[in-house]
């Protein structure tokens, strides 16, 4: 059994410990998120969205830089399951991002008085949700085969390019989003917020994974009747 | 104590309406993407039961068929 065959397998059973795992770490962090976590100085309580808003935005440019890839390692390989495996990612990668740009314009509100600025950094997350959409839209949209290979393939990787303005459009231009906090050379964040914001982060990375899992098997049974439905 | 976690020092509005549409957003998801699953399922389920055993056997034979029924719960091939 090659190794696919065994990931195939591995997706069928996970899918319930999958989603037992998530609902206990997602339970942990939204208390710790809600309850536990000090308030910010300057932002009291408004900063909690932060445990939502920056876990989503994280996992959604996650997902789509792994897409982008599958469908550069299709074009070189030539392997069926990839952009099977990268369209299955697509549903979670596109509600991601919704989530981080809804939460950050409530977000928006309380801290710089407006629900929405043409910011780079928000209006490069709207255009990455943009192709989500065009992506989710094109499977939906083309019935032929190749034509649709290509297509989503060509917008997987012409989103690529939007991922390094996402990352560094808060350096390169006057934002009013601010800068990370993040790096690795460090962290600006007190280990007490730090904590919820990784506990969500992997409650969002686990629930990205159950979403693949299901839709992913939905994939493969579609195939198997589009096999009945020629016999 | 109660209160203090509604009100979020007066951001109770905007902390729980983030954390509410992030739980209704995964809700929903999980929801839509089970229901198609379940859609497909009982596709396969009714297509695959109705095979002649002659259908069965050019199955059996096909790459495509053993690659991807092989994990199947539900196969009789």
């Amino acid at each position: 059994m090659n190794l696919i065959l065994k990931i195939n397998k591995i997706s069928f059973k996970a899918q319930k410990y999958i989603f037992f795992l998530f609902i206990v770490v997602f339970s942990i962090g939204v208390v710790e998120a809600l309850i536990l976590s000090p308030s910010d100085y300057k932002q009291s309580d408004s900063v909690r969205i932060m445990y939502v808003h920056v876990p989503s935005a994280w996992t959604s440019i996650g997902i789509f830089s792994v897409i982008a890839i599958l469908s550069l390692g299709n074009l070189v390989f030539k392997n069926k399951y990839f952009l099977t495996i990268a369209k299955s990612l697509a549903p979670s990668g596109l509600i991601f991002n919704i989530i981080a740009l809804v939460t950050g314009s409530i977000w928006g509100k309380p801290t710089w008085g407006t629900w929405w600025a043409w910011d780079a950094r928000i209006t490069s997350m709207l255009v990455l949700c943009i192709f989500y959409i065009l992506y989710i839209l094109s499977w939906r949209v083309f019935e032929n085969k190749e034509s649709v290979k290509k297509i989503t393939s060509l917008i997987s990787i012409l989103g690529l390019i939007n991922l390094p303005i996402i990352k560094f459009s808060v350096e390169w231009w006057a934002t009013l989003h601010q800068p990370a906090s993040i790096k690795l050379s460090g962290s600006s964040i007190h280990s007490s917020m730090l904590l919820p914001l990784f506990v969500m982060t992997a409650a969002f990375v686990l629930f990205s994974i159950l979403i693949f899992l299901m839709k992913y098997n939905t994939e493969l049974i579609k195939i198997k009747n589009k096999g009945l439905d020629r016999i | 104590m109660i209160n203090e976690i509604f009100s979020m020092n007066g951001y109770g509005l905007y902390v729980w309406a983030s954390f509410i549409f992030t739980i209704i957003c995964f809700v929903g998801l999980y929801f839509q993407i089970k229901l198609q699953l379940k859609k497909e399922q009982e596709k396969f389920k009714i297509r695959y039961f109705d095979l002649t055993r002659e259908e069965t056997e050019t199955l059996k034979k096909q790459e495509t068929y053993r690659e991807i029924l092989a994990f199947t719960n539900i196969s009789k091939i």
